[in-house]
């Protein structure tokens, strides 16, 4: 699977709280969260973002609350891939089990622009910057957290009894 | 066998495995599965999608309706009622609705319902509370929270883990609040990222379980998986008070390996005040100059506990919240309140001029009971300060413990205890 899309770039420590406020914690439909996406960080977010744009961010993305809405959020935004230094294990989880990609790259996330066209690969686990020709490698998921992926998500992998009881 | 941590014994155990190690993905059986009114409606949708009906067991599910409780609006009623109902048709026992209910992570404590060496796994990132007690607990989202329901079962990446050896004892007026935040202003908030942050050390025995309950609520805070404390007799005490199920104590192996080990001596900490807008910017009195405040919040799942309350009202007893600052207090639970009650500490609140609200996360997350206009300042017992988090962008929390908020509410700015107390 390939992904590109032009990046909206983000620093350290990108809390749940600022993904989508509390305040509207009181829903669980997936387009009025993504109407408020980053909304305290980045009040134009929601009109800049189009379908497959690329998130890029600093350390510790999504820390904070367990709030799934976050991911949700992004995810029904139209971002297609988050690219950061590393992820807040919570967010890292729920990424996974709702399918949303992420991807861990130090290199990549420190020197990719805003602005800049971005190509990922997910089996080789090569980012192209196409704006600046730069290639970066990534490590790939560890085998079971592809399964999880593969099945589509984690109910999907525990309708096809990749988790079950021994 | 590989040498292994507390909560790798606790993680092997439960993933019937005689051994782990850190990066390992194991599936394991939880204990106890746990939502509230904001993860578990997106929990009960995940819910329906899973093959076969029913939840693993209705014993070992809790459901708190405490963020917008009692319903702030209509929405969040909506979402109380999806959960009331879910609850009912599936016979979850531990379902806990206004009038019940207490903000979860110390609800489930006073209840009983974790024990030394349980796995818990809660859609609440303070889910890390139950660490104080001796369990792996850890907070998930809601997916996780739907397959946990059906399975009894979740994934988990076995972490490595930070020891903090704890000496010696508290002086007056710190509290396991303080200790906390002086270890996320040292290591930062992510300095414990993806890995367990163990308790152990002869300090211990000067921490209570109201102390540990809120150092533990706040691994999160530091980024760690989970926070946990080696179980001593305090625990045990707490365990057998409370009813809880025979606990199972894991020790870590002397030779498991840490990645970092901190000594830390309690008697070298004092009252700490973690700045806007991360827990990490921690500062002590000496860098604290007059920060002017609008509203103090004394509650929460890190600190709306009986000796909190009691702490706070020591401070407040006599005196007067200073004008033009709003003082609010929320014991944590009914018990809570009820205790908080017949100890006559409500009433010395209210004689302060606070106001004294029925258990809710309300503020804490800027959901309503106290929301901060813009440019306004706080400082709150809670156990986060990001940008907006209990209301406007544009307004500041400090977070304190309830001794340093108790004493801000008399003066009117972040004041150390000792301001108000004359020795």
């Amino acid at each position: 699977m390939n992904v590109k899309g032009s990046v909206l770039k983000y620093g350290d420590n990108v809390d749940t709280d600022v993904i989508i406020p509390a305040r509207y914690l009181n829903t669980t439909d997936k387009k009025e969260l993504a109407s408020h996406c980053m909304e305290d960080i980045d009040e134009s977010f929601v009109t800049r973002v189009k379908t497959g744009d690329i998130m890029v961010a600093g350390n510790n993305f999504g820390c904070g609350s367990s709030r799934e809405h976050a991911p949700i959020a992004i995810k029904e935004s139209g971002i297609s891939l988050v690219i950061a230094k590393n992820f807040a294990r919570i967010f890292y989880r729920n990424a996974v089990n709702i399918g949303l990609p992420i991807i861990e790259c130090e290199q990549a996330a420190e020197e990719i622009n805003e602005g800049d066209t971005v190509r990922v690969n997910f089996e080789t686990g090569i980012i192209r910057n196409i704006t600046t020709m730069k290639e970066y490698k990534t490590l790939p998921f560890p085998p079971f957290i592809q399964q999880i992926i593969q099945a589509g998500g984690l109910v999907e992998a525990v309708n096809s009894g990749l988790i079950s009881k021994k | 066998m590989k040498a292994m941590t507390m909560t790798q014994k606790i993680l092997a155990f439960h993933a019937k495995l005689p051994d782990v190690e850190a990066g390992q993905l194991i599936l394991a059986e939880v204990d106890m599965v746990l939502g509230n009114d904001i993860t578990s409606p997106v929990a009960i949708n995940e819910f329906a999608r899973i093959n076969g009906k029913g939840v693993f067991d209705k014993k070992k599910i809790s459901m708190v309706m405490d963020h917008f409780v009692p319903n702030k609006d209509i929405k969040a009623a909506e979402q109380s009622k999806k959960c009331r109902e879910f609850a009912c048709s599936m016979g979850i026992e531990n379902f806990y609705d206004c009038g019940q209910m207490g903000v979860e992570h110390a609800l489930l404590p006073e209840r009983g319902l974790v024990t030394a060496g349980d796995i818990v796994i809660g859609a609440d990132s303070h889910t890390c509370t139950y660490g104080a007690l001796g369990a792996f607990s850890t907070g998930v989202g809601s997916t996780d929270m739907a397959c946990g329901m059906a399975s009894g079962m979740a994934w988990f990446k076995v972490p490595s883990a930070i020891k903090f050896v704890l000496t010696g004892r508290m002086n007056k007026w710190v509290s396991g609040k303080d200790v906390i935040l002086h270890i996320i202003g040292m290591i930062g908030v992510s300095g414990a990222l993806y890995k367990s942050m163990e308790f152990t050390g002869e300090g211990l025995k000067n921490l209570t379980i109201d102390d540990r309950l809120c150092m533990a609520n706040m691994a999160i805070e530091a980024g760690a998986k989970n926070g946990i404390f080696e179980v001593d007799e305090i625990t045990l005490a707490f365990l057998k008070d409370v009813g809880a199920k025979t606990p199972v104590i894991y020790k870590a192996d002397d030779n498991a390996e840490y990645d970092e080990v901190y000594e830390i001596d309690l008697a070298e900490i004092t009252p700490t005040v973690s700045f806007p807008h991360l827990p990490e910017n921690a500062k002590t009195f000496d860098e604290i100059g007059e920060v002017k405040i609008d509203q103090v919040v004394i509650g929460s799942c890190t600190n709306g506990r009986l000796q909190d309350l009691i702490e706070a009202a020591e401070i407040m007893k006599g005196k007067k919240v200073a004008s033009g600052v709003r003082t609010i207090v929320i014991p944590a639970t009914q018990k809570i309140y009820l205790q908080a009650m017949e100890l006559g500490l409500l009433k010395i609140f209210v004689e302060a001029g606070a106001a004294v609200s029925t258990p809710t996360c309300g503020p804490c997350l800027g959901g309503h009971m106290g929301i901060l206009a813009k440019g306004e300042r706080a400082v709150a017992t809670t156990n986060r300060n990001f940008v907006g988090r209990m209301g406007h962008p544009e307004s500041e929390v400090y977070l304190s413990s309830p001794t340093v908020a108790a004493a801000s509410s008399i003066t009117g700015k972040i004041s150390h205890p000792d301001e108000v107390m004359s020795s």
